[in-house]
């Protein structure tokens, strides 16, 4: 799907691109015209307060909501309206919020599941190979069923089974969710080494201080508009940033 | 030969040999029984066939829906109107018979079908609570609609259906759903059934098209449920709109919950412990003069789910225990 051509000649072209997006729930407002570029390569992380619209600009994405008007692009054709099996196919595929695994069926269904669009076996028994190298724990817990597994673990299979897409962009919805810091820590670092391999990450995080850390660019979301963004070293230095949304007097 | 490599193929021997079987044993059966004991054994196989279809619906695909029932009545009614009021049943030959009973109860299933896709469509808006309020609305929709149609009976109910159901038919029939359903979870997009159960959101965001799965599982559960309903009225010669009203429904219901929902075998096991059930349970009734079936039904309801909260069998298949799990390969 990603070949290494079409990332070169896509190195100047953001891979994913929102202009003046908006959605309503209804009569709720909740994407106030946002427009945002996530460049090719890096990891790029939202943050912003309890309904700020976080979650919602990732669903836009993925095609679970549709935008009332604006534009998303991906590798600069339109997504914006599209089934989301086509965007999955496109090469998004994302970890959902509260992570979405299939308690009820054994952690290699849950992968396998991650791979449903895909027909080529050998190149996915490739994948979870790769999958098992990030994460060891899954491999240990293959046929145990998915919901008996720790909400760490959980996450990591969330991710894992997010991967076996093989997408190009992976979308990464609140991973730090009720986990302890130390776990945190070890998924932030996958996040980091899933990104080196080549995958660009749209992350969407509450834990502000966290994500900046290992994000290239940052954007701050609230009510639903992009209020403050740039590279995440400057913006997690910026006093004001830093004392709305990083908790600092 | 390379036919057990074959599954297509394999399949199609499978199912010759399960209908030549059921044949078979459709000429010992009724020298065995008496013609009441014969009776229940009907009907449990056609609850089969119920069960397992609404199983589908509900217990792997995870749409709760209260109007199967409906489904039975429309296949019946469809089923019969051909047999009894459209076709000079009287001056068939008998050599045609088989054809054209077979014909008659297929064309019940896609009338069913067709209507099962009507119920499905809504099932992509709604969840839970609320699609099985439109389902139980739909078979009490179907119910007063056949009551108000004279040219199949009305409220009087339609008679003179010819007697063409046999053991051989009911029991290749509930073979037939039985053995499409595992095919179905088998193929390679067998488990987006289940995903769809489990978490419609993820499975969508992983890329199963979830809408294509959910109305597919109505439209097979309707067709087979439309099946067993052209069976039923084929047995008993007589239809009438009120066996098909939302305890039919409700009966179906607690067969699936009782054998395990998601579990074909325990569909099956349910089913046919239930309709045996109430049987014996009637001597009961005509001593104390009161209807204990309901009771007994729900007694034993709040007993398995406190003992047993997912159901007999839970999720399991007869394949995952000892000596069946040879037999598990065949799945794939």
């Amino acid at each position: 799907m990603n070949s290494g051509t079409s990332n070169l000649s896509a190195l100047s072209q953001p891979i994913l691109e929102f202009r003046n997006v908006n959605v309503h729930y209804g009569a709720i407002h909740a994407l106030k015209g946002v427009s945002l570029k996530v460049e090719t390569g890096k990891i790029v992380t939202l943050v912003g307060a309890n309904g700020a619209g976080k979650s919602t600009t990732l669903r836009a994405i993925s095609g679970l909501l549709k935008p009332s008007s604006g534009d998303v692009l991906f590798r600069g054709q339109s997504i914006a309206g599209q089934r989301t099996d086509r965007i999955v196919a496109l090469g998004i595929s994302q970890a959902p919020e509260g992570r979405g695994i299939f308690a009820n069926m054994t952690v290699a269904e849950n992968l396998e599941l991650g791979a449903y669009l895909r027909k080529d076996k050998e190149e996915i028994e490739n994948d979870r190979a790769h999958v098992f190298e990030l994460f060891p724990r899954v491999k240990e817990r293959l046929w145990q069923s998915a919901g008996t597994l720790s909400g760490g673990e959980q996450q990591m299979l969330a991710i894992g089974r997010a991967l076996m897409a093989r997408p190009s962009l992976l979308l990464l919805d609140e991973p730090s969710l009720g986990l302890a810091p130390q776990i945190i820590e070890r998924i932030f670092e996958i996040i980091v080494k899933v990104n080196r391999s080549g995958t660009t990450v749209l992350l969407v995080e509450q834990n502000a201080l966290l994500a900046m850390e290992i994000a290239h660019y940052a954007l701050v979301l609230e009510t639903g508009k992009v209020v403050a963004e740039g590279p995440s070293v400057e913006l997690s230095r910026s006093p004001e940033i830093r004392k709305a949304y990083l908790g600092e007097d | 030969m390379n036919w057990k490599n074959n599954s297509t193929l394999r399949a199609g021997v499978v199912m010759i040999l399960g209908i030549l079987f059921f044949f078979g044993l459709g000429a010992i059966i009724p020298t065995l029984f008496n013609a009441y004991v014969f009776t229940i054994v009907m009907y449990a196989g056609i609850n089969v066939t119920a069960a397992v279809s609404l199983n589908l619906v509900t217990g792997i695909t995870g749409q709760f829906s209260m109007g199967h029932a409906g489904f039975m009545s429309v296949g019946a009614y469809a089923a019969a109107f051909l047999t009894t009021v459209i076709l000079p049943t009287a001056e068939i030959p008998p050599a045609l018979v088989p054809l054209v009973f077979a014909g008659s109860l297929f064309f019940g299933g896609i009338v069913a079908a067709i209507l099962g896709l009507v119920v499905g469509l809504p099932s992509l808006r709604l969840r839970g609570d609320y699609l099985a309020i439109v389902t139980l609305g739909f078979g009490e929709i179907i119910r007063v609609v056949i009551l108000n149609v004279e040219t199949i009976g009305g409220a009087r109910g339609l008679p003179g259906i010819p007697q063409w159901t046999s053991f051989g038919w009911v029991y290749s029939v509930a073979f037939l759903a039985v053995l499409t359903v595992r095919r179905l979870l088998a193929s390679s997009h067998g488990r987006a059934f289940l995903a769809v159960r489990e978490d419609e959101i993820a499975a969508e965001a992983m890329g199963v098209n979830t809408t294509r799965y959910k109305v597919l599982a109505f439209i097979i559960g309707a067709f087979f449920a439309g099946v067993s309903g052209g069976l039923f009225g084929h047995f008993l010669t007589y239809l009438n709109p009120a066996t098909f009203d939302f305890n039919r429904s409700f009966e179906i219901i607690i067969m699936i919950v009782l054998g395990g929902l998601g579990s074909t075998t325990g569909a099956v096991a349910a089913a046919l412990f239930l309709t045996f059930l109430r049987e014996a349970l009637r001597p009961l009734q005509e001593i104390t003069q009161l209807d204990f079936r309901m009771i007994i039904y729900s007694g034993l309801l709040i007993v398995l789910m406190l003992t047993r909260p997912n159901g007999f069998l839970g999720t399991k298949e007869l394949t995952d225990f000892g000596f069946f799990r040879r037999f598990k390969g065949l799945r794939q």
